[in-house]
């Protein structure tokens, strides 16, 4: 018995492992009743795995039987791997247990497409029902919303999860097509409107009535496989900045593509995942949720691809010299954000304490601001920031030649 | 320059914070009596821990600062830094000499310190409510032990009270040698004598839940095939995972 658990987990974690999202904060959920677990707090990472990405819940397929040939996915129907499925009982159990001891905040749970989606969905709904209802679990649980399945499924999901994710998968419909042609952005668009559209309702009505059940109370993810179609960082970016607008979107993940098959339509297995830019674009996503940048001030037609070799601020900076230099003692917090080198608890911070009196050099390294960097962006009170008047060339250089890249120094290969 | 030596409590703390504004002290150390050392060219005043005086310190800085930085006092004192004293009576003068709220003077160094520190205990404390493990034992208690670089029990007893609400659990400073156990209803300080010794004071196989190990070897499989070996990244693993840690972490341990 305890010997087929464990090669079902080591199959269906090993499945799950391509889907990034980890996220378990954001929810509204409290331990009622003196039950198990709380999901109220922040997010918890309980371990690391040694590709550096977090762990903080249990993040599994039901199964990895499935219907459908995606030539992306490892559990794709024509792929000759091991399959199982794991019982709702056995899902149920690894969870509690795992939470008991205190190594996760939750669970993730995903699955192939066996039979057809809504009997998939059902299963997934009916996991987070059993660990609410029977167990008094509190902890997150984040539910993947299967395409094709039926609304009413979908708000019983709802009903129990914190966050329900339906992937976009590729940043256009025409890749898609080409690699899932079994699959249409119709089904996921549908799915993730529903949500968005439940989600907003449910708002109003907990206006009204405190104690009305919650609905997906935080909210909902996506993900786009990134380097396996021939999109521009602009497009993908645009893709993105869009789901965030119709459907409220808490997060869009980018995910590196990691081959998994020698298929002739996809980078060729031993092609390493582009983490540079999928690093890039999360920078970016940042900065358009964060720093009040605008989409086309970061990606436009002259420029449609991040810098590999710089961050996607600084490479604005440098195109923009015109702003700066800043100065710290008088300049909007807004503008402040700009600077590069320094983030937005810094930004706060200059903000808040240059009302006592003039900030200088020491005090900024104080703050934490990496004033390598920002040196060339700004003035204050002191000496130590730069005064010749630099070309961007010489800026650029200066900064590459002292930082170091936090990625090994592979090559990254370009696919087209 | 007037030393005051007190015992090593928070009241106590506050109690001689109090003595030195009621003594006007313009030169004055506040030190715990666990470190101190007589020192012949000072005059030494021996605090006796007063409630109503150190609610007094207490109330004052309520009305002075934020929650946050009220967090952040009692952090700087858990941190048992040696310099904790000296920056907390800084902090202290400042507040009560400014009419306004100073909290976010940064250009001060014991504002910007208390910040500091209050940040790094409030790292800590997560970091603790993440790389906790708890062993089921044979009673039905999940026992855990910690060896932390600041006393951080006080600061993460709420929250694994508010999770682990239906179960009874202990979570034990091995390097203070207390720790806290919940049995359901209430929480209470525990002062263990371990009669066996394991290499980190984890509990013993006898005394453990049949299936105890089998959750642990689960976890590990777990853990192992997550993991992405082509984006494998140490540098960032252990930026995460400080290797100081590892011993708590069953994913980390040697099979």
């Amino acid at each position: 018995m305890s010997d087929r658990i464990q090669e079902k987990l080591e199959i269906l974690a090993d499945a799950a492992k391509y889907d990034v999202s980890c996220s378990s904060s954001g929810s509204k959920r409290e331990n009622k009743n003196k039950g198990l677990g709380d999901a109220t707090g922040m997010g918890i990472c309980h371990s690391f795995t040694e590709d550096g990405r977090c762990v903080s819940l249990l993040k599994i397929l039901l199964t990895n039987y499935c219907i459908y040939d995606c030539a992306y996915c490892v559990t794709r129907k024509s792929n000759d791997i091991k399959r199982a499925a794991f019982t709702v009982e056995e899902v149920v159990n690894l969870t509690i247990n795992f939470y008991r001891r205190n190594y996760i905040e939750g669970l993730f749970l995903s699955s192939g497409i066996f039979k057809n989606p809504d009997y998939t969905m059902e299963r997934l709904a009916r996991v987070a029902k059993k660990l609410r209802t029977e167990h008094n679990f509190n902890g997150y649980i984040h539910l993947k919303s299967i395409p094709g399945a039926s609304d009413e499924l979908m708000r019983e999901a709802g009903l129990y999860a914190d966050r329900l994710s339906v992937n976009i998968e590729m940043p256009s419909e025409l890749s898609l097509k080409r690699v899932a042609p079994e699959k249409n952005t119709a089904d996921i668009i549908k799915p993730m409107s529903y949500i968005s559209k439940t989600i907003e309702e449910n708002r109003h009505e907990i206006q009204v009535y405190k104690k009305a059940p919650l609905f997906v109370p935080a909210g909902q993810s996506t993900q786009m496989i990134i380097g396996a179609s021939p999109e521009s960082d602009q497009q993908i970016m645009q893709k993105a900045d869009e789901l965030y607008k119709s459907f409220h979107l808490k997060r869009v993940y980018y995910s590196g593509y990691v081959p998994v098959s020698n298929d002739a339509r996809l980078p060729a297995l031993a092609t390493p995942p582009p983490v540079i830019r999928e690093n890039r674009l999360y920078q970016t996503d940042w900065l358009l949720r964060f720093y009040g940048f605008s989409l086309n001030e970061l990606l436009n037609e002259a420029h449609p691809n991040l810098e590999l070799e710089m961050d996607p601020k600084l490479a604005w900076a440098l195109r923009n010299m015109h702003v700066f230099p800043v100065d710290v003692n008088k300049a909007d917090y807004e503008l402040i954000l700009r600077i590069p080198g320094l983030g937005v608890k810094s930004a706060k911070k200059i903000v808040a304490a240059r009302k006592f009196g003039k900030l200088r050099m020491e005090h900024l390294r104080k703050f934490g601001v990496m004033l390598n960097r920002a040196k060339y962006f700004l003035v204050c009170e002191s000496k130590g920031y730069e005064t010749r008047d630099l070309t961007e060339e010489k800026i650029k250089n200066k900064i590459l030649s002292i930082s170091q890249s936090k990625f090994a120094p592979t090559q990254q290969l370009s696919l087209f | 320059m007037i030393q005051f030596i007190y015992d090593g409590t928070f009241e106590g703390l506050l109690t001689a914070v109090f003595e030195v504004y009621e003594r006007k002290a313009e030169k004055a150390r506040i030190v715990s009596n666990k470190i101190f050392l007589p020192d012949i060219f000072s005059e030494q005043v021996n605090i006796c821990t007063d409630a109503t005086k150190a609610n007094r310190v207490w109330k004052g800085l309520q009305k002075k600062v934020s929650v946050s930085s009220l967090v952040n006092v009692y952090s700087v004192f858990l941190s048992e830094l040696p310099e904790a004293e000296e920056i907390l009576l800084g902090f202290f003068r400042e507040v009560f000499a400014s009419a306004d709220n100073v909290e976010e003077n940064y250009g001060s160094h014991a504002v910007l310190r208390v910040a500091q520190i209050g940040k790094q205990l409030f790292r800590e404390k997560h970091r603790f409510e993440a790389f906790v493990r708890f062993q089921k034992l044979q009673d039905g208690i999940f026992y855990a032990y910690i060896d932390p670089d600041f006393n951080v029990i006080p600061l993460i007893t709420a929250h694994f009270v508010r999770r682990y609400a239906d179960q009874e659990w202990i979570i034990y400073d091995v390097r203070r040698q207390y720790g806290i156990h919940y049995d359901t209803k209430q929480v209470q300080e525990v002062y263990f004598e371990f009669e066996v010794m394991t290499k980190h004071r984890e509990a013993p196989d006898e005394i453990q839940d049949q299936q105890e190990d089998l959750y642990q070897l689960l976890w590990k499989i777990y853990f192992k095939n997550v993991n992405i070996p082509a984006r494998r990244n140490m540098k960032l693993h252990k930026k995460n995972v400080p290797v100081r840690y590892w011993k708590y972490l069953i994913e980390k341990k040697p099979h």
